[in-house]
């Protein structure tokens, strides 16, 4: 592993993670109207991603893992791609 | 275990009892009893689709009442799909060959692949506790009939979604053993094809199973508690379950054909005597069809009422699937050509898989086809390819299997004269079976219905002549399968693949010294295997 005291670096991402958590609960009692899921949304992907990189070690992983764990986010983006598109040029009859 | 011990007894021999068989951690072992439980759904699916065929000898009610009828469709559908053929060829003989192949004593994890095991014989009791109150609404679940209907789907999704697991470990125990266990001089490019299709497979069990088992949990979550995800009424959207249905499904029929691929491109070689044709070619089709199998689902839905220019795009990716397909298919036909052609029974079930497949594909790009497909769906012509691809196509590749690495997996051999009469009779029952629902399907009979108008009594009697001949031919087949003939040695069909250099049936820890591999695995008609 790349960092000399993995702890620190635990410790660090647990306070990060505590301080993301603050942020999904504080903001959740204005209202951004249509922003409120992508807001909440991009703070959970902070937090996934954040998680994976350090708690799950791909930041210390070679390029077959990163292909490995990111390729099902392109899946994922095809199947809301694919779906939304057929959702939004649908003409009812 | 000492170590003289793991070589000197095979892997039959080694243990005996209940216990060491459930809590084995050996793969040839777990391959077998994948083997038997495959074998063991498949007859229950195969007695339902017998009654099915037999009520529809005449129009209305023949032998069970409607309700019964749309029971045993779905438990046919249900157990043949996830009980028998996703698992199937990959969990049985992935298991017992992977090792084999890529010169390893066991896969990378051999006891997460137990639990693989037990999470698969869980899930299949789960499943089958529905039969309390049976499901009714055909293999594909859909809303908003499966959020209305009275009968056990939560079970039977439950099931399904436990299942999913055991399919996920299978796959990532698949993918990590051919990444780090692979014999020293094992290159990608030597690796054998059945391996390649292996490893394609598993890249779709852990990449799609994941969303079939969310979205089960989605439907779990409506029926249950409520929830809007696919009731428009309460904002939801019923096209929407069939997208995320069929996003897991159309990759999962790959991860049913694909590795029956594999077995056909292992067995026309040993049995033309010729070096396979484009190995390249063909494993990376593999993974091609891997790939494109993701964007290709939408043609399940093209009457479903999603938008006519996402019809558009799913068309023409499904015409571009067939590329891959059709590569492999050329390269095997190329394979026997010049070559010295011996047609042993696993050569018989290869060669009728390319002819049934070929069918089966090529009846698909009509399906493919937007306009022919506004007439052809939900019809009997979709049974028909559908059967065309999954019995003609996986199911005799499964059989060329059996019959291909039986001296292997047991140290016997079969009567080869009865099982060619086993094989004749299933190759034309089958298509008794299935052709003339072909022409049922372009005259507008629809899949599903109890009862059909009288124009259609002749083909369906047809259909149902043909579930008797085929039956014939699976008991005959079995019979065969059970009565060994004699003792085989380590290599009675002289292949110069890993598997066959050693004892039949193999020792527990497969290679007393793992082997360097310095050759093509389809060295025939060479130099190198005139030496051997």
């Amino acid at each position: 592993m790349a960092s000399s005291n993995p702890y620190k670096t635990y410790l660090n991402i647990w306070l990060l993670l505590m301080f993301l958590t603050f942020i999904t609960v504080y903001v959740a009692q204005f209202d951004f109207g249509t922003l409120n899921v992508p807001i909440a949304l991009l703070v959970a992907s902070i937090k996934a991603g954040v998680v994976a990189l350090y708690f799950m070690h791909l930041k210390y992983e070679d390029s077959m893992t990163w292909i490995f764990a990111t390729y099902p986010l392109f899946l994922l983006f095809l199947l809301i791609a694919f779906s939304a598109t057929d959702i939004f040029t649908r003409v009812a009859n | 275990m000492s170590h003289s011990h793991s070589f000197d007894k095979h892997y039959l021999e080694d243990g005996k009892g209940f216990k060491s068989w459930f809590f084995t951690h050996d793969h040839k072992r777990l391959g077998v009893m994948y083997l038997w439980a495959i074998g063991i759904f498949f007859v229950l699916a195969a007695i339902a689709s017998f009654l099915i065929r037999f009520e529809h000898l005449s129009p209305g009610q023949t032998i069970v009442s409607a309700q019964t009828y749309n029971v045993l469709f779905t438990l046919h559908g249900a157990v043949m799909v996830f009980l028998f053929i996703v698992p199937g060829v990959a969990a049985s003989f992935g298991n017992f060959l992977i090792p084999l192949m890529i010169g390893a004593r066991d896969v990378i994890f051999p006891k997460l692949n137990l639990y693989s095991f037990w999470i698969y014989c869980a899930g299949s009791l789960i499943l089958l506790l529905s039969l309390a109150a049976p499901v009714d609404t055909g293999w594909t679940f859909y809303t908003p009939y499966s959020i209305d209907t009275g009968t056990n789907v939560i079970l039977v999704t439950f099931g399904v979604f436990v299942l999913g697991f055991s399919s996920i470990l299978t796959g990532i125990n698949f993918i990590v053993s051919m990444h780090k266990l692979r014999a020293p001089g094992l290159t990608w490019d030597r690796l054998p094809l059945f391996c390649w299709a292996a490893y394609a497979t598993s890249l779709l069990q852990v990449l799609a199973t994941p969303v079939v088992g969310i979205t089960l949990l989605l439907l779990i979550g409506e029926r249950y508690f409520g929830l809007g995800f696919f009731d428009p009424a309460k904002g939801g959207d019923p096209v929407l379950f069939q997208h995320f249905f069929w996003f897991y499904s159309h990759p999962a029929v790959y991860i049913m054909i694909l590795p029956a691929m594999g077995i056909i491109s292992e067995v026309i070689p040993v049995f033309s005597r010729k070096p396979i044709f484009g190995y390249k070619a063909i494993a990376y089709s593999s993974l091609a069809i891997a790939l494109i199998s993701f964007l290709v689902w939408g043609h399940h839905m093209f009457t479903s009422g999603q938008s006519k220019l996402i019809n558009i795009i799913f068309s023409v990716i499904t015409f571009a699937v067939a590329v891959p397909t059709a590569i492999k298919v050329f390269n095997w036909l190329w394979t026997m050509y010049k070559g010295s052609v011996e047609l042993s029974t696993a050569m018989l079930y290869s060669l009728a898989f390319i002819f049934l497949f070929t069918i089966g594909g090529l009846t698909g790009l009509f399906l493919g086809a937007l306009a022919a497909d506004i007439h052809l769906h939900d019809t009997y012509f979709v049974v028909a390819h559908m059967h065309y691809v999954m019995i003609g196509g996986t199911v005799f590749g499964l059989f060329s299997a059996i019959h291909f690495w039986y001296p292997k997996m047991w140290g016997k051999m079969f009567d080869e004269f009865k099982a060619k009469i086993a094989f004749t009779l299933i190759f034309i029952g089958f298509n008794v079976v299935f052709f003339p629902q072909f022409i049922l399907g372009t005259q507008g009979m629809p899949r599903r219905y109890f009862n059909y108008a009288p124009e259609f009594e002749s083909l369906h009697q047809l259909s149902t002549y043909g579930t008797w001949i085929l039956g014939v031919g699976f008991i005959l087949m079995l019979y065969t399968l059970f009565k060994p003939v004699g003792v085989a040695d380590s290599n009675p069909y002289r292949s110069v693949s890993l598997e066959w250099s050693m004892p039949s049936p193999p020792p527990t820890l497969n290679f007393e010294e793992i082997p360097t591999v310095t050759t093509s695995t389809y060295d025939y008609g060479t130099k190198v295997e005139q030496e051997a």
